[in-house]
Order: C-alpha cells, then structure tokens, then sequence
C-alpha cells in the first residue's frame, strides 16, 4: 500500500487523544463522586506547583489511588442502563478515533457509486500490524455541527451500500475486512424508505454471508438493532466491555412495551444487551477489556486493546481455506436461537 | 387446539363457510367502507369487490389459494418458543405465547409446509401476523433454516408469504441475528440453484423487510400492502410531517424499484406457476 498519512475525519480537532481533553467535559451521574475527588486533586497539583509545597504530594498520591479505587469500584457494579450511557458518552472514542491509534497507514474512500457519500459511514484501506485490511465503520460526529454531518451515524442506504462496495473491494483483492460498529440504528427517514433501507441491510446480510475473505467485527459502542447488523455479519465479533448491542433501543422498548419511554433502564435490564449477557447467548464471541473508566478514560489503551483482538482474530482467520471460513461462518449463524422440537 | 385447516385434505379450495351468525353475515371494507356480503367476500379471496382493498386472511386461506389441491402437508409444526432471557414486560413472554397460541391455533408465527404449485415442487412458508405481530424469533429463524434445507434435499422452490412487524424484542439479540441465519441459508439455496420466491403482504416491516422478505429472486406483494423498513409512525415523528399519501404501500415500492410485481390475490398462483416453470423447467440438455 502507498505510504498514507491519517487522513482524519472533520471531529479529529475536538478529539484528540490524552485523558483530559478526552474525558473532562461530560460527567455522567454515577461519575460524579470520582469526577468531583479527580478536580480536587487537579487543584491541589496546581497549588503544589504554584507553592512549591512538597508535603502536598504525599495527599496528593493517596487521593489519586482513592479515586481509582472509587472508579473500579463504580465501573465494577454498573447496571446495563448505565452501560447505555457510557456506550453512547460523547467523549466515547469513535471510529476514526481507533482509527488514528491502530492502523500504520489509512486511505479513505468515499461514495457508494450510486447516490451519495454517506458520511455515517466511514471506509477505507488500513494497514494493522502490517497487515492489509479494508476498515468500515459507523463514524459518530463530536459536537452539534459534525454529528449534523454524519447523521449521528444513523446511515441511510447508500450508506450500507458504501460499506458493500468496499467489501466486495476487498474481496477482489483478498484482503480481510474489519468492522467498527457504532450506531444508535439506521436511520428512519423518508429518503431512506424510498431508496430501499429494508433492501440495502438485507442485502448487506446476504453478501456478507457469502464474502470470500475473513469479515472481524468490534461493537466499540452502540450496536442498535438493524443498521449495526448491516455490518456486522461476520467470521468473529467482539465487543468492549461497557459497548452495547441490542435489537432495539432501551427507549423504543420501553415506549412499546411499557408503554412509558421513562421505564428505559428497566428494559435495558430485560434486552440483556451488555457485553456478558451477549458472550452468554453467542451473540458475541468474545469481550475486549476497557481501562479503568471507560474506553473514554484512556483511549489509547482502549484502541490498543482492539488492535490486540483484531490481530490475534485475523491471525486465526486469514490461514483458513475460503471454504472451510465460509462454511465455519453460515454454521456460526445457524446455531443461534432457542427452541424446542416438541 | 389443533388447526383443523391444515390436517383436512382433499377437500378442494372452497373453505367452510364461516357459521353464519348475524354478526359475520355482512362485513365492512375497511378501505372504501363498503357493506359486502361475506360469502361473495370469500369467493373473491376476500378482495372488496367495488375498490380491490384486500382483506388480512389467515394463513390456511393462502395455502387453498396458491397450492395444488391436496399437496400441501405442514413439517416442523411442533417447533415452539422458550423463553431465552425470561423476558418480562407488563405480560410475561411466555404467557404472551400462550395467548397467541390460543388466539391463532399456530405455534409460531411462521407455518412451513411442502406442497406442489402448477405441478412444481415447492416449500412455502406462510407467515401469521395474528401470532405476536408475526415477530420473528428463534423459532421463526430455525423454521425457515430448515424450510431451506428441504428444499436443498428435495429440489423444491422456496415460497414465503411475509407480513410482519419485524423482530421479536422479547428475544432480544437473539431474535435481530435471525435476521442473519436466514439470510445465510438464503446464500446456500442460491448456491444450489433453487429459486426463492417473496410474496410480501400487508404488512410488513421492520427486520422481516430488512432480511428475507427483500431477498427474494422475485419479490411480489400484494396491492395497497404497507412495506417498509421504519413504520410510518417513526418516520413521521423523526421528519415532523405528515407522510405522503401512499408512502411505503406496495405502488411506492414498486415505483422505486424494490418490488418485480405487484399481484392482486386471484392471479398470485398464476404468477408463481409462470415463474417456477421459468426457474425449474428442465432443459433438454444440449448435445
């Protein structure tokens, strides 16, 4: 592959890497006791420099291991509700944030030849660990104005079409395919309905059923219902421990069914969409550990972690005959329900 | 209760006369609002006879209507729903069951069945929207797995008949992959050169349209029949105005280019018959 610097997406200006510039913004509520001891200490360090008291450092150090403690424990005991809203925190690493972090070399591409470039939906060829991969992924946008210009990642047709392009490019020349999935759904729209959205994921199901090549997918947030499926029919997939997939959202749920969108934390509960229910019912095939707080805590470590996963996945993929990967792939899928026969 | 349509055979297409209590004597269309008399309705295939609006029938009445007389026999009926994630709203998921068991005489919402059309061997799968808003789960997924797999060991055409909500939520992420397992059964009937034939009807939405309901080597649906991805009600509250008349009804699709036909009822027999013996007429081999 040509030499390629990052060509980074229009939120990379907002989000660049380091803990702070990542992290301190958006405090959710069950973060709030942490975030509150994390600015105490940031005062304290300011002091210590500006004072040049060293006495200070010793309370600082014994501080900073008790805000850890206090968010190990906070994310030890998370419910699946609060898991939803860290998968959908806005200071949450995107796409193209694991994009920067985990690929040598990136190209991006654009278009699905046949209406638009769907700006939810990123693509391009990627080089991991040395190796040549075609990357697809939701891509969220940072902020009002740039999730305005991805759509907030919900992809229209031509979106899931763009991603079919770059998949059957890859199988052209034999290069496996990775996908990030990160989307709150397809989006319901009237354009969408009359370019064929219903048309567009099924045909996504139906080719990436039968692509050629190894297909590793990573849920890095929101996995919603059937615009994540769209690009999520694959050899391995894998989510991060505080991600999220589910065949609707908690919200839409509760409005159906409880008939009361406020009872949205009760059918998180009943949806089992977090990342240990999924590895339970096959959904997944395995969990990416997230650093302590959050891929939005640390989100070099985050990527770093689902570099680690794609690597060791392709590792095992890219050795297979196409047909035994294939054929491995459909029985994957078969398996999955419960029923009884009598 | 067992569903007394599917074990009379031989009694040709004519089915019992509903009993004839005042209450079902006359029925009103629901479209054009007129007043018709129920057994004229049912010889019309319970097409209104003045604007066409074509009535939701249960799902016996498709296999009388598309099958050869006495060729249709059910397989797999006893499959049934348990309960994965001991899902509850305000009804349990099992009791929820239960109670479209009882209201449909089904066991699931979708019947699979062999049967012969204009002589052609064929497997249809007749979907009820009657059971749970004809959600697909599990069991919906595993009977369309094997409806595949007796086509691939018999050489038959597969046929569906979808109306549909979409997933079933109280399966959760187990009922959104059976969006994927059918489509990957779909990929191995393709690979065997055995043709799929989808008969969308009113309505169906949601996950059905976004997997196998669209993947079919043809796709029919009936006139008026609301397809779609969203449902109308989401669409119109993320766009904040009113939908266009006919938006998502089968004319629309068709116009966009997503459905081959569209088929009122009488003729969809016909149309199937032409198509299979398209799809599965021997050739003389050429020498």
């Amino acid at each position: 592959m040509a030499e390629t610097k990052p060509i980074l997406g229009a939120n990379h200006g907002a989000a660049g890497g380091g803990r702070s510039s990542f992290a301190d913004t958006y405090v959710m509520d069950f973060e709030k006791p942490v975030a509150e001891l994390e600015r105490k200490i940031a005062e304290m360090r300011s002091l210590a420099t500006g004072s040049g008291m060293k006495s200070l450092s010793v309370e600082i150090d014994r501080m900073e291991k008790k805000a850890a403690h206090m968010r190990q424990e906070v994310y030890r005991n998370l419910s699946p509700w609060q898991k939803v809203q860290i998968a959908r925190h806005p200071r949450r690493p995107y796409t193209l944030d694991y994009v920067t972090r985990i690929c040598d070399s990136w190209l991006e591409l654009h278009g699905d030849r046949g209406f638009a470039d769907d700006h939810a939906m990123v693509a391009g060829m990627a080089s991991i660990g040395g190796i040549d991969v075609m990357l697809i992924g939701h891509q969220k946008g940072r902020g009002t104005k740039d999730n305005l210009f991805r759509n907030f990642a919900m992809a229209n047709p031509e979106g899931y079409r763009k991603a079919l392009r770059f998949m059957r490019l890859a199988a052209k020349f034999r290069r496996p395919v990775i996908t990030l999935i990160d989307t709150p759904g397809a989006y319901p729209g009237l354009g969408a309905e009359e370019r064929g959205q219903a048309e567009a994921i099924a045909r996504n199901l139906y080719e990436m059923a039968r692509l050629p090549v190894p297909i590793v997918g990573i849920v890095i947030g929101e996995g919603g219902s059937g615009g994540a499926l769209a690009i999520s029919v694959t050899d391995e997939i894998h989510i991060l421990e505080y991600a999220i997939y589910s065949v609707i959202s908690p919200e839409g749920c509760a409005s159906i069914l409880y008939r009361d969108a406020g009872q949205a934390p009760q059918a998180a509960e009943s949806l089992r969409l977090t990342a240990p229910d999924l590895l339970k019912f096959n959904i997944v095939d395995g969990i990416i550990a997230e650093p302590s707080g959050g891929a939005h805590n640390d989100p070099d470590v985050a990527a770093a972690n689902v570099k680690a996963q794609i690597l060791t996945s392709l590792d095992r993929l890219i050795p297979l005959p196409e047909d035994r990967l294939l054929a491995a792939r459909h029985k994957k899928y078969e398996k999955i329900g419960f029923w009884l026969d009598h | 209760m067992a569903l007394e349509w599917f074990k009379r055979d031989r009694t040709g297409l004519v089915s019992q006369p509903k009993k004839a209590t005042p209450d079902n004597l006359w029925v009103k269309c629901d479209s054009c609002g007129e007043i018709v008399f129920s057994r004229e309705l049912e010889k019309r295939l319970h097409v209104c006879p003045k604007c066409g609006f074509h009535f939701p029938v249960p799902g016996d009445k498709y296999v009388s209507i598309l099958t050869d007389e006495g060729t249709w026999e059910e397989f797999d009926r006893e499959l049934h729903s348990t309960d994965p994630l001991g899902f509850k709203d305000q009804m349990k998921y099992s009791d929820r069951i239960a109670a479209s068991m009882k209201k449909t005489g089904l066991h699931e919402a979708l019947t699979t069945g062999t049967c012969a059309i204009g002589g052609h061997p064929c497997v249809m799968g007749i979907m009820e929207f009657a059971f749970m808003g004809g959600s697909v789960g599990s069991v919906v997924g595993e009977k369309f797995a094997r409806a595949v797999d007796r086509c691939l060991a018999e050489r038959r055409a597969l046929i569906v008949v979808s109306r549909s909500g979409g997933m079933r939520m109280q399966e959760g992420m187990v009922s959104l992959m059976q969006m994927a397992k059918t489509s990957v059964k779909l990929v191995e009937l393709a690979d065997a050169g055995l043709p799929y034939i989808s008969l969308l009807t009113n309505p169906t939405t949601g996950g059905t349209t976004a997997s196998f309901s669209m993947l079919g080597d043809v796709n029919l649906a009936e006139p008026g029949a609301l397809i779609g991805f969203a449902g109308p009600r989401v669409i119109k509250q993320t766009i904040g105005q009113d939908l266009p008349p006919g938006f998502q009804r089968s004319e629309f699709l068709m116009e966009k280019g997503f459905l081959d036909r569209i088929v009122p009822r009488s003729e969809i027999k016909s149309t199937l018959e032409t198509l299979l013996t398209f799809f599965m007429k021997k050739e003389p081999k050429a020498s």
